[in-house]
């Protein structure tokens, strides 16, 4: 179980945080070797990581093979940022993503005592259209789990 | 097919940029105050903003306009109420998103701790 920290409220990006027992260069070469990244992240990629390339990848989870990732690197900064934009979601082959919004992923690496602190942020939801989102949902087998801190809790905040 | 057009159908009426209205501060600070107070006239939602009575109506009319919340007349006043559903909407896609890095970040760290 890999214990991740939220970032509160924000509608626009996810933030995760967490610490693995790895050399920061282990992990980079995790994120930046394009082979290595689809191995942990399920999917087939091809080609290298270098900014301002955009490589495909074929995931590779059961149920999700249908789907392909263009990644658009947009950051390579050794061993420290690793940066793409890509189309969340995008599960229906029959629809042409590419003129839509992108989201962009980043990873930040961080030496600490013992590994690596890694940060995730996913940010760029707003501009992405709520049908698309929808259809998401609808596609997914598992249904919405996940308990992350919710809208509806910050709004409450008082 | 017919299935997955019917589910869409269902969802049609959420089809409305939800998040994007969310993208504003004082929009965020106008749904949290009808959150924790109820339903709050204009006037009473302009005070202590630093904002025109006229910037906060349109704020609270672009947040009408994708059904985040809803008015009611109260003799002169117009007086707003939060609309839950549609926040749980954009909350639920979040969630399931996040709920996706979760386990991309736990792969990713037997990954890398495998050779450590």
């Amino acid at each position: 179980m890999t214990t991740t920290t939220e970032s509160p409220q924000v509608t626009d990006r996810i933030e995760k945080r967490f610490e693995v027992r790895a050399p920061q260069a282990r992990v980079w070469r995790a994120l930046a070797d394009a082979t290595e990244f689809g191995a942990w992240f399920g999917m087939t990629v091809e080609g290298t990581f270098a900014v301002g390339v955009t490589v495909r990848g074929q995931i590779t989870h059961p149920g999700y093979c249908h789907m392909t990732m263009d990644l658009q690197v947009v950051a390579l900064d050794a061993p420290r940022y690793f940066a793409y934009r890509w189309h969340p979601y995008p599960i229906d082959p029959k629809v042409d993503y590419s003129t839509e919004p992108t989201t962009l992923v980043e990873f930040h690496l961080a030496p600490v005592a013992g590994g690596t602190a890694i940060t995730i942020v996913e940010s760029g939801f707003d501009q992405i259209p709520l049908a698309r989102r929808a259809e998401a949902f609808r596609m997914d087998d598992q249904g919405w789990t996940g308990q992350v801190k919710s809208i509806t809790r910050y709004v409450e905040q008082s | 097919m017919s299935s997955s057009r019917s589910a869409a159908a269902r969802l049609e009426p959420s089809a409305a940029p939800v998040f994007a209205a969310l993208g504003d501060p004082t929009r965020l600070g106008l749904l949290r105050r009808l959150s924790a107070e109820g339903p709050l006239s204009i006037t009473r939602l302009s005070e202590g903003t630093g904002v025109t009575r006229q910037a906060i109506t349109r704020h609270l009319d672009a947040l009408e306009g994708v059904g985040l919340v809803s008015d009611a007349r109260q003799g002169r006043e117009r007086v707003f109420s939060l609309e839950r559903k549609r926040l749980e909407i954009a909350q639920q896609y979040l969630a399931h998103v996040g709920a996706q890095w979760d386990a991309a970040a736990a792969r990713l760290k037997a990954f890398v701790e495998r050779e450590a």
